[in-house]
């Protein structure tokens, strides 16, 4: 196998967990609810997928239970910010703080403890005599293609339906939405906590394809990143796909380039996807300085049914 | 019920928005709530809550030494959060105060490494200026690309925390790690004259003092100066500031100065006052707890003194439970849970119960 075709498994690899919560983001943010707990739920997904796998030995119960999990988490942000209307920054900031600490204190059981499987991957003998396609597509397991299926989905969801339609109107103009009799509170409340899920579900993937043990603050900062993708990918699932591999692909080519012996010490190369994610987003922000960013136009604004903006 | 409209499905919430002030209970009630859901994680884990509680109370505030303890977690706490207040002021969401903080102690450090010889004072001196100059640069770097490039400053000043610890990392395992430290990741111990003083024989250092004359200076900044007035303004209503005349983007720029040179000064007191030598794990999260100590405090200087010492007992009380074998996470589980409670409780107040019509 060569350099490029290493790369791109590697990438598409630390790219998965990036495009699962970034799709989450997507969601939550598309019906106009900031999502910072990112790194949060991540956190918890993880531990969670953790703790039920070694405990119980079943993939699906770890993977439904992590999803679970998040999901109610997500509740309990939209209860904040759409029942109760509380600040979403700090919402989020919240989650954040409160799942790093609870995934540190429930996962120091199972701390180091590797996990008994990894995901099935999807071994298809047509394609084995491709060449480069052929070695790639072998190594894809089960959750990539969940994600690359779900980018299909959540695009042609957002853009060609008429649930898109709505989801789209709650999140630009919710007002307006409400008086053509869409339930903007129970839209908000459904993808807010399935976009949490999602988030959860990369948390999952994470230990299972990546990391396949528990550690404290195992993300290191991949829901952040992921928060940073959600405005590249200028809330669309088709440029997150993109937007992911491409992160996917710096974070482990320092790691490569570690391998090949290079004297640049390991810790600048690391800094790598989190320098590149300002840097992104400052070219971004100058080169759409006057254009639509693509932002949900009332993304962060509580939506108070007597109110008129 | 009785009532005009006789049945009790008659009442409902509404939403009050000119309730705005939250009143002073919902930070007390929300640690209270915390307290119990928190609880509950602990009993599922088999431990009894009050024993782990009790224990923590004891080990943050039970002997002089725990109280000493408490107080110096408290001094970055007050420092930093006073950082994240001043910027919070203007709704400028730093929570890159644990990078700033590390740049500080960096910076702190590289006084006592390229200067070795200097008196105490000059070597203080230095190494107050070079902490602070570097935290308020790295404030800056979250700053320019939320005024000039439009980025939110939340990811900037998170990614940046990031960057921070593995330049930390890089320096005390390459350039300036210890010859004689028994291949240990840290920096050479400080000398005598490169440490801050400390109050009799305990842990308790000058940067306490440091601590409050910032909050003095804050309290005195907000209430009686020109600055202070067009922070209060932006803060109440940005819109009509811009139109008064306040030039926005300035300010963002100056409060993110002050908010990572403030944090810079916790990071220099801490190599100076604490650790007496940089090493990995400088901070145990006092950036991110200091976001929760400028909320508890309802960004009010007694408030912050209040809070930071309150959190201060939360760390050292978290880690007095490690005796008991239980994990020091369980004081960041509880600050993340008193930051729910607490903007939840902000906001329930504000919906009141009316009978409708």
């Amino acid at each position: 196998m060569d350099f490029t075709t290493q790369l791109l498994i590697a990438a598409i690899s630390a790219g998965t967990p990036l495009l699962l919560a970034t799709l989450g983001g997507i969601l939550t943010e598309r019906a106009g609810i900031i999502q910072l707990g990112a790194e949060g739920l991540m956190l918890m997904g993880a531990v969670t997928t953790c703790i039920v796998y070694i405990r119980s030995g079943n993939l699906i119960l770890a993977l439904l239970s992590a999803v679970a999990i998040t999901a109610l988490l997500g509740m309990v942000h939209s209860f904040l910010c759409v029942t109760l209307r509380a600040n979403q920054t700090m919402s989020g900031l919240a989650m954040t703080l409160f799942g790093s600490g609870l995934s540190a204190y429930v996962g120091k059981s199972i701390s180091g403890i590797p996990l008994p499987g990894s995901l099935p991957k999807l071994d298809l003998e047509i394609l084995k005599p491709v060449p480069v396609l052929g070695e790639l597509f072998g190594r894809l397991d089960m959750l990539t293609w969940f994600s690359l299926l779900l980018v299909l989905v959540l695009h042609l969801l957002i853009h060609h339906t008429s649930w898109g339609l709505h989801l789209r109107a709650v999140g630009d103009n919710p007002a307006t939405a409400d008086v053509m009799g869409i339930r903007v509170q129970l839209i908000r409340y459904c993808y807010v906590t399935a976009g949490a899920a999602l988030i959860g579900l990369a948390g999952a993937d994470m230990v299972l394809a990546y990391a396949p043990t528990w550690n404290e603050g195992l993300t290191a900062g991949r829901g952040w990143i992921a928060v940073g993708l959600v405005i590249f990918a200028r809330w669309n699932p088709l440029r997150a796909l993109f937007c992911a591999y491409f992160f996917g692909a710096l974070d482990s080519l320092g790691f490569r380039i570690q391998l090949l012996g290079s004297a640049v010490p390991s810790y600048f190369l690391k800094m790598i996807p989190y320098v590149v994610t300002i840097l992104v987003l400052m070219y971004l922000g100058y080169r759409n300085r006057n254009k639509p960013s693509g932002t949900p136009e009332s993304l962060g604004t509580p939506y108070i049914r007597e109110q008129r903006f | 019920m009785t009532g005009r409209s006789g049945r009790w499905y008659s009442l409902r919430l509404e939403y009050d928005s000119s309730r705005t002030r939250s009143p002073w209970w919902t930070p007390i009630l929300s640690v209270v709530l915390a307290l119990l859901l928190c609880a509950v994680f602990i009993a599922a884990n088999g431990m009894s809550p009050l024993v782990v509680y009790e224990k923590m109370f004891r080990g943050a505030f039970g002997t002089s030494y725990g109280f000493t303890e408490t107080m110096v977690k408290a001094i970055p706490l007050l420092l930093c959060g006073l950082g994240i207040a001043v910027a919070y002021r203007i709704s400028v969401w730093n929570i890159g105060a644990e990078g700033q903080l590390t740049v500080g102690a960096m910076a702190a450090t590289a006084v006592t490494i390229y200067f070795p010889d200097l008196t105490s004072f000059w070597s203080i001196t230095l190494m107050l200026v070079f902490g602070t100059a570097a935290g308020a640069l790295w404030g800056l770097m979250t700053a320019v690309p939320r005024t000039h490039f439009g980025v939110n400053e939340l990811i900037t000043s998170l990614m940046l925390n990031y960057v921070a610890l593995l330049a930390l990392d890089y320096v005390v395992f390459g350039p300036w790690k210890d010859p004689k430290g028994f291949n240990f990741p840290g920096s050479p111990m400080f000398t005598a004259a490169q440490s801050l003083p400390v109050l009799g024989s305990t842990r308790l250092h000058i940067g306490l003092v440091f601590g409050l004359v910032a909050v003095l200076i804050y309290y005195l900044m907000i209430r009686f100066t020109r600055w202070g007035y067009e922070l209060r303004l932006i803060g109440a209503n940005p819109t009509a500031a811009r139109y008064a005349g306040i030039h926005i983007k300035k300010h963002i720029i100056i409060v993110m100065l002050i908010s990572g040179g403030l944090a810079g000064i916790a990071g220099m007191a801490e190599v100076s006052g604490v650790t007496h030598k940089l090493m990995q794990g400088i901070s145990p999260g006092y950036g991110y707890t200091a976001i929760i100590v400028a909320w508890l405090a309802k960004l009010n200087p007694l408030g912050l003194i209040v809070t930071s010492i309150l959190f201060g007992g939360l760390i050292v009380g978290g880690y007095s439970v490690q005796t008991i074998g239980l994990p020091s996470s369980i004081s960041e589980m509880l600050q993340g849970a008193i930051l729910f409670f607490l903007i939840a409780g902000d906001m329930i107040h504000r919906f009141r119960i009316r009978r409708s019509a």
